[in-house]
């Protein structure tokens, strides 16, 4: 149960935010099932992750996605945000 | 909504470069601009993917960070959906000189900052290369970080696994699942809903505060909006339960 707490204020920091918790009740967490995502293999972090990637100015986001698609050999892929088309 | 969608509701941060198109004094201009931090009007551009309707937009920070006229070298932090472009147009006119914007770059999405760990596309090829030809996967999962960063930036509630399996098979989250729970929490937020081995398992909507759980220890704290965790991950303990209980 330690682990998944450190993970969360691990999110916390990552975003930059200082947050307190409050500990409302022990539980134990069984080992037979789920793991930590600190402990995922490189296909399970292809299955459910996020790259923070630097688009340069050149393509669209859909085919940097389309590109990054095919690099991974990843069926689903998707973009965070774009940026309002220049003018 | 799709988790990327908590993402995109996020605020944004920029740096833009703003063109003056009469020359203003130094302090005119800090002047100026400070009078936009705070919740401001902005009818989306012609050319814009949404409803042309007058909206309200909060500009969270904005700093000029340089100004050697005609060019302001600008940093805005502010509430997603809010143009820039037209946040510039705006200051322009208020100056009386008027401006356009010159240039643009996203410097922060979210909990996503353009610093250390931004990945270039050339780096992520090799690291593709790395992995596949030469068996070492390690520079690829640096750059692959697990998909719980995506809401690091949302207030957050472990619970138990009984908890897990209610949730993945679409049930609301009730306050005696809940192990441990963020301080400030308000009714009306978006929560992500962790495991205790720290796994995202959900996202839902506070019906509660935090002081509120603590003080019910029942009922429902958060009605599950986007369930990310596979079914099959935890069994169905819940029944169990229920059959024990």
């Amino acid at each position: 149960m330690l682990k998944g707490v450190e993970f969360v204020k691990k999110l916390d920091e990552f975003a930059s935010l200082e947050r307190s918790y409050i500990l409302v009740k022990e539980f134990p967490t069984s080992g037979e099932y789920g793991k930590s995502p600190e402990e995922r293999s490189i296909e399970e972090l292809l299955r459910f992750g996020v790259i923070n990637l630097d688009k340069p100015p050149g393509p669209t986001s859909h085919e940097v996605v389309a590109w990054v698609k095919e690099i991974l050999g990843v069926s689903k892929a998707g973009h965070g945000g774009t940026l309002e088309s220049p003018t | 909504m799709k988790l990327i969608g908590f993402l995109m509701q996020s605020s944004k941060e920029y740096v833009t470069v703003m063109q003056l198109h009469g020359e203003v004094a130094l302090n005119t201009l800090k002047e100026v601009v400070g009078l936009f931090k705070g919740k401001i009007y902005q009818k989306p551009p012609v050319r814009s993917s949404v409803k042309r309707a007058l909206r309200v937009r909060e500009i969270l920070d904005i700093e000029i960070l340089e100004y050697e006229y005609p060019y302001v070298l600008l940093r805005v932090d502010c509430e997603h959906g809010t143009y820039v472009r037209k946040l510039i147009h705006d200051i322009g006119d208020i100056l009386g000189v008027g401006a356009h914007m010159r240039e643009l770059r996203r410097i922060r999405t979210g909990p996503f900052k353009e610093d250390s760990d931004l990945i270039k596309m050339q780096e992520l090829s090799e690291y593709v290369y790395l992995w596949r030809n030469k068996g070492d996967p390690s520079f690829l999962m640096k750059a692959v970080k697990p998909g719980e960063y995506i809401v690091s930036h949302l207030p957050k509630v472990i619970v138990n696994d009984v908890a897990v399996s209610a949730v993945t098979h679409g049930a609301d989250l009730t306050v005696p699942g809940i192990s441990v729970i963020h301080e400030k929490i308000r009714k009306g937020d978006p929560v992500a809903i962790f495991s205790l081995k720290g796994e995202l398992v959900a996202v839902g909507i506070a019906q509660m505060h935090t002081e509120e759980v603590l003080q019910t220890r029942r009922g429902v704290f958060a009605k599950t909006q986007r369930v990310v965790m596979s079914r099959e991950t935890y069994p169905p303990l819940w029944k169990k339960h229920r059959g024990a209980g």
